[in-house]
């Protein structure tokens, strides 16, 4: 042991000499741990919260009897289910407003709920009968109670009128949720005797089959271990998950780095050791637990710069899974322990892994060699036509994907082949433009300013490859976003084609602001507008009425229709359906679907396809009368006005004084477009903030690269001194070479980064969010980004340069006379 | 037996070849020799004469091909690597003409390094140590910071430390100049003799070899 402890200090009294090349080590640990781990408190804040949302009675936890056709069924094939010995218990579902705020009511029937239905129990037993009989309660979670602005036990007031039962808040309930006795929902959605679905309870026992009982009309659905939310923000983890590696990724490449050198440096050391009497096992053993012992420090403090980043980027992450899904995410972090420990074992197994490398030459290490400072940098070269072969593998598999592939994961498989294929070419390719420029160059410094850039090479191409790996998955995601950006500002012009738009508070006012404004003259048309929520196919979508006026017909973008699908939408037995519901479903223009109403189902033909970017749900557009007649229940409040540009801001004033209309209530066009490109922004600010950590970390890279390079370039620089070459201008040839090598680097990554931009928007969007962008090149971006890199560059090679210019000669020539 | 001590070092029959460029060649060809306690042996010989590949046999860093080397009653021969390793920590002292020092460490961490993990540490050793080697002013500097005749005194310290059985050492004065290295040779003799070890060093100086009780010359593998 004591043996053990005294090889551990000769080896860690190498960072004591070394610090610099420690902090490097520390820092690739660290961000690799931070970036993982930062990453992972996100999705793990996001899973458990969609897992509070399966267990809201039922969710897709519990087995589910539902409507064939997606639609409502009649409450009498309950009975005769639970007749024929079916354990099942009534949900039905629908959608309320309260203050103009839209909430999922949920009617429940808590004496039939199954036991192992996740709520059920704080509902039974002591308060059954207070919420089954009149006024009953509607349970809420805090967040609810809190965004209501009301108390406990208050009774809230639905649009319509209807009085709610009073308020009790269940904390393990989803925000966003009411949930009530099942006959006060069939009653408050106006569906009586109508129910959603059933829920079945594992109680055993021999029952008759479904088919006898409810004929056709039912089927079975099996309990899931993946809800529709994970479903659906499956892409957005998917996404911040591949960036988490790839910055731990990129981590790793200084680790590799750091140790590398480090190896190299102790190998005469460990030679000694060696020679000392140290066994090659222990001296294994202490080579390891070194380095487990670094890599917990680090874990450890990158897991507390994990969580600061989390926190940091946790409102935008919930506001993008908001915006994008509707998932509701608490907005402060609370970890499991096994986030913890995960992100020490991580850190661990990382380190293990950068070292391994290391850690086998130092296993294999012949005692008599003689030291060779510069071996591994060697082996480095012969390692290239290797690894331009398995780049070769890389390309053909991303070619696989690409083909056969049909999901979101081969989205990414296709990313990740690409990528690891182009970081592996890369020293290939700028030894190939380094050993061109040698060829061509005649000048005896510049002969040897190409040459030495190849020798460099070997040392430098991991903190490269990272830096290709970053800049192109920078330009690929900015082009994915700045395509997106501009589609989505034309596509809002033409949603967003009346001047002025109006919620009222309530029909009634509704009516009143419609008869006021019939009187202005600078009002050109009154487009009413309504939506109702429903389901279909299993899933919650929207449906919204469209008045039959020019402004629509005009502005409105479809993507596919049939000849004047306008036109077709008037009898009010057609639909416009929404690019990510049609994907979802597999529709195309003259499908025929079948959407549940109130008043039964109603059967609509497909006659164009829109672009509805950023909705979460799926939305069908129809004839706004129709609509009415066939949801009557829903309010009619929103209102579409045209009115002459320059008289625009006095009606608006006119309005809020008439009708007391906060800015919430009426709004102008220009209003609408700056908040919804405020929300569009904020969706991708986190992918705006890895983007730019990952470039960070790459910055890092190259940085500890070229200092941890330094000292062993002077060997290399000092004959050169010696021969009159003066320091500054050896200082000046060293920038140039790591800032040409950085270009080269830059130029591979453009197109490779216009590659990742048309995988994102070709293949993982389409998968991810149901829709396709276009795809466009902006080269200022490019030239920014460019310069981007080419500024970490500069900035990484400055230290090592000025402290080369700043070197005394009397270090150079202990250099020349001594280490050649 | 030489010196009517018992000896130390065994060498019988070793032999020892390499391939280089696919062709065998044989560096020895049945070496025998013997060092005694308290004796100093001086291993001569042109250059490729297999001195430094005898050496390196003896002290475990590589394995012969046929022949016995005992030291003192333990075969070195027939010994595991990590057998050899705790036979090199605890009965051998080597010293390199590249002085072999643990950069990162202390002088003095230097000195106490091999006899601490031998678990052999002797304090009042270690203070005449480097009270004969000169080394009380520098115990706090690092190797780089000392010439090469101290940094060798170094490597003699820390191989004596442990209070070998026998110093094997490789050219010991091969980086110093001629008055250094008969410095730093008197006071290896010094120590070994106080200490009561063997002495087996490898020299391309006939004049430091004529300074050593015996000395042993190689030539074209075998002990002339």
């Amino acid at each position: 042991m004591k043996r053990a402890l005294w090889t551990l200090a000769v080896l860690l009294s190498h960072w004591r000499r070394h610090p610099m090349q420690l902090a490097t080590l520390l820092i690739g640990l660290i961000s690799a741990t931070a970036l993982w781990s930062g990453v992972q408190a996100l999705n793990q804040q996001a899973r458990s919260s969609y897992d509070r949302a399966a267990a809201t009675f039922g969710g897709t936890r519990t087995a589910m009897l539902v409507a064939r056709s997606g639609a409502s069924f009649p409450q009498q094939l309950f009975v005769d289910l639970r007749r024929a010995g079916w354990p099942v218990s009534p949900v039905l579902e629908g959608r309320i407003q309260i203050e103009g705020r839209s909430f999922r009511l949920l009617g429940i029937e808590p004496v039939t709920l199954p036991a192992e239905v996740g709520n059920a129990p704080t509902v039974g037993k002591a308060d059954l009968q207070s919420f089954m009989t009149p006024p009953g309660a509607m349970l809420v979670a805090p967040e609810t109670l809190s965004d209501l602005k009301l108390a406990e036990g208050a009774r809230p007031e639905a649009n319509g009128g209807a009085l709610l039962p009073p308020l009790r808040v269940q904390p393990n309930l989803v925000p966003g949720v009411l949930v009530v006795d099942i006959g006060i929902a069939q009653s408050l959605l106006k569906m009586p005797d109508q129910l959603s679905r059933l829920l079945i309870g594992k109680t055993a026992g021999r029952h008759a089959p479904l088919e006898s009982i409810a004929g056709d009309v039912l089927r079975l659905v099996e309990p899931d271990a993946e809800t529709d939310l994970e479903r659906l923000t499956d892409s957005f983890h998917l996404n911040l998950t591949a960036f988490g590696f790839l910055s731990f990724f990129v981590g790793l490449f200084i680790v590799n780095s750091a140790i590398g050198l480090a190896f190299e440096q102790r190998l005469p050391v460990l030679r000694t050791l060696r020679a000392c009497g140290v066994s090659a096992r222990m001296l294994n053993a202490v080579l390891v637990l070194e380095l487990v012992s670094l890599a917990l420090i680090a874990g450890l403090m990158g897991l507390v710069c994990g969580y600061f980043i989390a926190d940091a980027l946790l409102p935008d992450v919930a506001a993008s899974l908001r915006g994008l899904y509707g998932a509701q995410i608490p907005g402060h972090l609370t970890l499991k322990p096994q986030w913890w420990f995960a992100g020490v074992a991580i850190s661990v197994l990382g380190a293990l892994a950068a070292a391994a490398a290391s850690l086998t030459k130092a296993l294999r290490l012949p005692l008599l060699a003689t030291a060779q400072p510069f071996a591994w940098q060697q082996a480095q070269r012969r390692w290239l036509t290797y690894q331009s072969a398995l780049a070769l593998a890389a390309f053909a598999a991303a070619a696989c994907f690409l083909r056969f592939g049909d999901s979101l994961i081969s989205g990414f498989a296709v990313l990740a082949a690409l990528m690891l294929g182009a970081a592996l070419i890369l020293p290939m390719f700028l030894e190939f433009m380094l050993s061109l420029g040698q060829r061509y160059a005649r000048a005896p410094v510049s002969v040897w300013f190409w040459a030495d850039s190849r020798q460099q090479l070997s040392g430098l191409s991991l903190a490269l490859m990272a830096l290709l790996l970053a800049l192109s998955v920078n330009v690929g995601v900015s082009t994915m976003v700045e395509s997106f950006s501009r589609t989505f500002l034309v596509w809002l012009d033409g949603r967003l084609a009346a001047d002025v738009y109006v919620n009222a508070a309530n029909d009634a006012q509704a009516d009143e602001i419609r008869a006021w404004l019939r009187e202005r003259p600078e009002v050109e048309a009154v487009l009413p507008g309504a939506r109702a929520d429903t389901q279909l196919a299993g899933a919650p979508i929207e449906v919204l009425g469209l008045p039959d006026h020019a402004t629509y017909r005009d502005n409105w973008p479809l993507l596919q229709s049939t000849e004047n699908a306008w036109i077709k939408l008037r009898p009010g037995n057609a639909a416009l359906v929404s690019e990510q519901l049609a994907r979802r479903l597999h529709l195309s223009v003259g499908d025929r679907i079948e959407v549940p109403a109130s008043g039964g189902n109603w059967p609509l033909d497909v006659v164009g396809i829109y672009a509805d970017y950023g909705n979460p749900k799926g939305q069908i557009a129809v004839n706004f009368a129709a609509l009415t007649r066939r949801f009557p229940e829903i309010p009619l409040t929103r209102m579409g006005l045209r009115v002459a540009p320059d008289k625009i801001p006095t009606l608006i004033s006119a309005l809020q004084e008439k009708f007391a209309l906060g800015d919430r209530n009426v709004a102008d066009q220009a209003t609408m477009k700056a908040e919804s490109t405020r929300i569009f922004n904020r969706t991708f600010a986190v992918t705006a903030a890895l983007n730019a950590f990952t470039l960070g970390v790459a910055g890092v890279a190259l940085l500890t690269s070229l200092l941890t390079l330094a000292n062993s370039r002077l060997p290399q620089l000092a004959p050169l001194w010696a021969m009159g070459i003066t320091r500054r201008r050896l200082a000046v040839i060293e920038l140039l070479k790591t800032m040409s090598v950085a270009l080269i680097t830059t130029i591979f990554a453009l197109p490779l980064g216009l590659l990742v931009a048309w995988c994102l928007l070709a293949i993982v969007n389409v998968k991810a969010f149901g829709w396709r962008l276009p795809f466009h090149v902006f080269p200022t971006q490019l030239l920014w980004l460019t310069g981007v890199a080419m500024a970490a560059a500069l900035a990484a090679a400055a230290l090592p340069v000025i402290r080369l210019a700043r070197m005394q000669p009397a270090s150079l020539i202990r250099i020349f006379a001594n280490e050649r | 037996m030489t010196n009517g001590n018992p000896n130390v070092l065994h060498v019988a029959g070793l032999t020892k070849s390499y391939r280089t460029a696919g062709e065998q060649v044989a560096v020895l060809r049945g070496v025998n020799l013997t060092v005694a306690a308290g004796e100093s042996v001086a291993l001569t010989g042109e250059s490729g004469s297999g001195k430094s590949t005898l050496l390196h046999l003896i002290a475990g860093l590589d394995a012969a091909d046929g022949g016995e080397i005992r030291l003192a009653d333990a075969p070195v021969s027939d010994l595991s690597d990590a057998r050899r390793a705790e036979l090199r920590r605890d009965r051998l002292g080597l010293v390199f003409q590249q002085f072999n020092l643990i950069p990162s460490l202390t002088v003095e961490d230097n000195l106490v390094f091999q006899s601490r993990i031998a678990g052999r540490h002797d304090a009042a050793w270690h203070r005449e140590l480097v009270e004969r080697l000169g080394l009380g002013n520098f115990l706090k500097r690092y190797p780089e910071q000392l010439s090469g005749g101290q940094q060798q005194r170094v490597a003699i310290g820390r191989a004596l430390a442990v209070k070998p059985l026998l110093l094997l050492a490789d050219e010991p004065t091969g980086n110093l100049d001629e008055d250094t290295a008969d410095e730093v040779l008197a006071l290896a003799r010094d120590l070994v003799t106080r200490s009561g070890c063997g002495f087996l060093m490898v020299t391309h100086s006939a004049r430091l070899a004529a300074t050593l009780d015996r000395q042993v010359n190689l030539h074209a593998g075998v002990i002339a």
